[in-house]
């Protein structure tokens, strides 16, 4: 059985084919998590592996040949590649895919973990960022000896197709409020047509309660009360900066997944999308943000069952407390916790298929 | 006479500017309390309500002569006008002169409770150009430009003050935030201007963080962080969050630095029309700012002993405004830190 919104691309019966991109840093070891826990779950996806650092010399190359294996699948589950800084180097890969693969909406749910160490308990909010536009369009040049303008371009079309796809995805989640976050007051043609933009698509969902925050008081709000927070939609940067605080807030990069979206196209990578050169190859990460990325992934292609017991395995793992990476405050690890996430997942897996044989 | 102030206080003239709403009281508590710890500091108060010269507004002469003489200010909130075209006063006061460092310390405050206990930051922003540059245009219908607008003069003027800073009040770090992967041109070169600062104060240790991680990390654990300098709108948002981890607004001071040592202390806080004329409101914000003049003035002892009596009333708990969740009023909290001093 595949969902309705994945563009179905069966390659055996109800195999999925689906382009994996490890990423540099702690990428590798994050994915290997992830394909043992497929592996034991007996999950029905291939992987395409398509296997670059974003500094090698053939970095270019190999990342046109992931976009053309994204195009062919539909559907990808990536780490993060390196990116040089600097004046004239190179663009980012990891914003060229997104570019090229026109993955206009970027979704980063921050929800607590029962059981992982954070300072603020119970927030459950999701940020929807544009990720194509704004900040990010690499226009930049010297207009005279130390003097450098950088271009932010906002869009009415663009600014109304992510209010759109957070409207939407609120109805679709039994959400009730979108906050827009913008700096208006100061950027008043450009953020001011995103915010204008977020109004108009708003009127059109009159059961989601709307509103919108000035980034720099948001902020201030995320870090003192983030429960007052449902849905936040963002124009580029904001995104980041929210995104990056919310995960902040309940425990960091190792827990926050996340989701990029097009049109027929759904690319999953870490929410906050860290590197984590500092612990690569240590057998340190928390793959917690990758397998639940991937868990978002199996809900995209439809694989209910493998979705709810990956989801439910990582959870009781993470609350039970005895198996927890350095950064959840254990000392377990990464192999250490995906062994205990497949200790967790298998019995829940066959509960969950019996039952359906039951009622079938 | 401003360097060897500590041994032989000589009386120093400082311009007052009240301010809108709680301004006037909270002024008022602060000149009191400077009263009360012989502070040598002589109040010169003014009006900046702008006049309209050649149609534009303009801060008063008045008060542009008095803080040209003094070089030293203490706000108080002013009441931005709503309207078309208007400029915020903050804002004009920057322009008049020439504001190009926001300097706001945020500490965790003893008594206040927070899930956050250990801050300790200074955030320095670029506060002339940047994002704030206010050119936009409408390239073609929908589509709109935004200039972000980055100097090597600001850039390393900026820079330069944040490593002052840092060895002025004994801090031993100084972290630049940019996004000099994405922005590679214009944060790059601010990221540029940082090091080549940095060369310069090799006691001061230098990091480069990139704002996504500088954010994640400072929800996580501002404890991490010691001062850190950087562009306008990063700044501007990194410095409100800071001021969320140590509870609002209400607790935290702010420094603007000028060309030629010409610097204004203010109150980070609104008019808050809601409170005001009521003597309720909170004058801690606006004292610590006060502390942060003393310190730029090297008058460490008074800002010390100023900011022990009103963190430790606050401590205390026995007096504190209804902001921190207390009863006093403002009289009464600035009663009890005068007392205690
Ligand atoms: N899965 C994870 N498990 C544990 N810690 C993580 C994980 N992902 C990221 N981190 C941590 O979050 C922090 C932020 O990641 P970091 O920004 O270092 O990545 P980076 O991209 O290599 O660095 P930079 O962006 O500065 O180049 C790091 O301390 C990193 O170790
Ligand atoms: N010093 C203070 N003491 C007590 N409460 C304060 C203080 N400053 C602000 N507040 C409270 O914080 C809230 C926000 O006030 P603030 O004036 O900053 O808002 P504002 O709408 O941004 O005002 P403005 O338009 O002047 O910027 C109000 O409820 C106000 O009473
Ligand atoms: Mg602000
Ligand atoms: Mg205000």
């Amino acid at each position: 059985f595949l969902s309705t919104s994945a563009p179905v691309r069966t390659q055996y019966g109800n195999r999925r084919l689906v382009t994996l991109i490890p990423g540099d840093g702690i990428g590798p070891e994050l994915m290997a998590s992830v394909r043992t826990v497929f592996d034991a779950m007996n999950a029905p996806v291939d992987f395409e592996e398509i296997s670059f650092g974003g500094q090698d010399p053939d970095a270019e190359q190999k990342c046109d040949e992931a976009i053309l294996s994204m195009k062919r699948n539909g559907v990808g589950l990536k780490g993060v590649l390196a990116t040089p800084h600097g004046f004239g180097s190179r663009q980012s890969l990891n914003v060229k895919m997104r570019l090229q693969l026109d993955l206009f909406a970027n979704v980063t749910p921050c929800i607590s973990y029962e059981g992982v160490p954070a300072r603020h308990q119970n927030v459950n909010l999701v940020v929807i960022r544009q990720n194509t536009e704004g900040e990010y369009s690499h226009l930049e040049h010297e207009i005279n000896p130390g003097v450098v303008e950088s271009l932010k371009v906002i869009s009415r079309e663009r600014s109304q197709q992510i209010a759109k796809f957070a409207f939407d995805y609120a109805v679709r989640k039994g959400r009730s409020k979108v906050t827009a976050v913008h700096k208006a007051n100061i950027m008043k043609q450009g953020d001011g047509l995103f915010l204008q933009s977020c109004r108009d698509v708003a009127s059109l969902y009159p059961s989601i309660t709307f509103n919108d925050m000035i980034v720099d008081n948001c902020s201030m709000q995320l870090v003192s009360k983030p429960q007052q927070f449902d849905i936040l939609v963002t124009p580029n940067l904001y995104g980041n900066i929210v995104g990056n605080i919310g995960a902040g807030l309940i425990g960091g990069a190792g827990v926050v997944p996340g989701a990029n979206f097009g049109k027929d196209m759904a690319l999953f990578e870490p929410g906050t999308r860290h590197v984590g050169q500092d612990i690569a190859g240590k057998n340190q990460a928390n793959p917690t943000a990758m397998l639940v990325s991937a868990k978002l992934m199996l809900r995209h292609l439809g694989f209910k069952n493998e979705e709810v017991a990956l989801n439910q395995a990582v959870r009781a793992v993470i609350k039970k407390g005895h198996v927890l990476t350095r950064d959840m405050g254990g000392t377990a690890s990464t192999t250490e916790f995906t062994q205990a996430v497949i200790d967790e997942v298998k019995p829940i897996l066959a509960a969950l298929s019996q039952g359906e044989a039951a009622t079938a | 006479a401003r360097a060897l102030s500590t041994s032989v206080p000589v009386s120093t003239k400082v311009t007052l500017i009240p301010g809108d709403g709680i301004g006037p009281e909270i002024s008022d508590a602060v000149k009191k309390i400077f009263a009360a710890a012989q502070t040598p500091i002589e109040w010169e108060e003014v009006d900046v309500t702008p006049r309209m010269v050649n149609n534009r507004p303009a801060i008063p002469e008045d008060a542009r002569l008095s803080m040209m003489e003094t070089k030293l200010g203490l706000k108080g909130p002013l009441a931005t006008p709503v309207g078309k075209g208007h400029k915020s006063l903050n804002l004009l006061l920057r322009q008049t002169f020439d504001l190009y460092a926001n300097v706001r310390p945020c500490r965790s405050v003893k008594g206040y409770k927070t899930p956050y206990e250990d801050v300790n930051t200074v955030i320095i922003r670029e506060n002339t150009e940047g994002e704030y540059c206010g050119v936009e245009h409408e390239v073609y219908p929908g589509v709109v430009q935004s200039i972000k607008l980055i100097t090597r003069a600001s850039s390393m003027r900026v820079a330069n003050f944040a490593f002052e800073y840092a060895k002025n009040n004994s801090r031993s770090e100084v972290t630049a935030v940019t996004k000099a992967n994405i922005m590679k041109a214009s944060d790059g070169l601010f990221l540029e201007c940082c090091e080549e600062v940095a060369k310069r104060f090799p006691d001061i240790r230098f990091k480069h963080m990139l704002l996504d991680k500088a954010c994640l990390n400072l929800t996580k654990n501002p404890n991490e962080f010691d001062v850190m300098v950087m562009p306008n709108l990063y700044g501007d948002i990194l410095s409100d969050l800071s001021a969320g981890l140590i509870g609002g607004l209400g607790l935290t001071p702010s420094g603007n630095i000028g060309a030629d040592g010409l610097a204004i202390f203010e109150s980070v806080h609104g008019t808050a029309p809601d409170i005001a004329g009521k003597d309720l409101a909170n004058p801690t914000a606006l004292a610590l700012s006060g502390c942060m003049m003393l310190r730029h003035m090297h008058l460490h002892d008074y800002a010390d002993k100023i900011e022990n009596a009103l963190l430790s009333t606050i401590a205390e708990g026995q007096f504190i405004t209804g902001d921190l969740g207390g009863k006093a009023t403002c009289s009464e909290f600035t009663a009890a830190v005068c007392s205690k001093l």
